[in-house]
């Protein structure tokens, strides 16, 4: 799924290592949320979000939301 | 592996029962060689070996329970969906074929080895979806 979670991290000057101490997981996660080879779980999707201080759809886009601007 | 507080048990739990295989493997290796081992006990001493084998699998299962890290439970996930496609399609067809006299027997405790064998296949495919990051169990 794409995100903005590197945008986001770069914004606070944060390496992915900083980033996963604040949410408590891998370095290795943070990699693969933000290269969208992996999707997380809603709980830390909402874990994300509350650190960020946005709602989940301003870091995450919605695949859904994406296929209909395409049509 | 990544070192999550997790897998460091994990890694522990697996030297300790690896050691315990050695050691009993040996032990009874050694009693059955030399006639050692009393009647009453032969099946008791046979299967001694393999309970660290089984502890393995548990050690494995505790730390599916224990990682609190969701992307490095679900390598680990796949890596055991591989181990265990690869070992079941594996002697699914030994089986075939044994039974058809074109191959000899195999000692089941092999299908342990090949399980662990289809885990380090897994942590290739893991590797190979997810690049370095995936290089994780």
């Amino acid at each position: 799924m794409e995100n903005r979670l590197r945008l986001l991290r770069a914004e606070r000057n944060w390496s992915q290592q900083d980033l996963g101490q604040r949410l408590e997981v891998s370095r290795q996660s943070v990699n693969a949320i933000e290269t969208g080879k992996y999707d997380p779980s809603l709980p830390l999707a909402f874990r994300i979000a509350e650190l960020f201080g946005l709602p989940i759809e301003e870091i995450f886009v919605s695949p859904s939301s994406r296929s209909s601007k395409a049509i | 592996m990544q070192r999550t507080p997790a897998t460091k048990r994990y890694n522990w739990r697996v030297v300790w029962l690896s050691l315990a295989y050695a050691a009993l493997l040996i032990t009874a290796v050694y009693g059955f060689k030399h006639q050692l081992v009393p009647s009453s006990l032969k099946y008791a001493v046979a299967v001694l070996p393999a309970l660290p084998i089984i502890g393995v699998f548990v050690a494995i299962g505790r730390y599916l329970i224990e990682e609190q890290d969701e992307f490095v439970r679900m390598l680990m996930v796949r890596q055991t969906l591989w181990a265990s496609g690869f070992t079941l399609s594996v002697w699914t067809v030994w089986g075939f074929l044994e039974s058809f006299d074109l191959v000899g027997h195999v000692d089941g405790y092999w299908v342990a080895v090949c399980w662990f064998f289809g885990l380090g296949l897994g942590g290739l495919a893991n590797k190979l979806s997810f690049g370095d990051t995936g290089s994780g169990c």
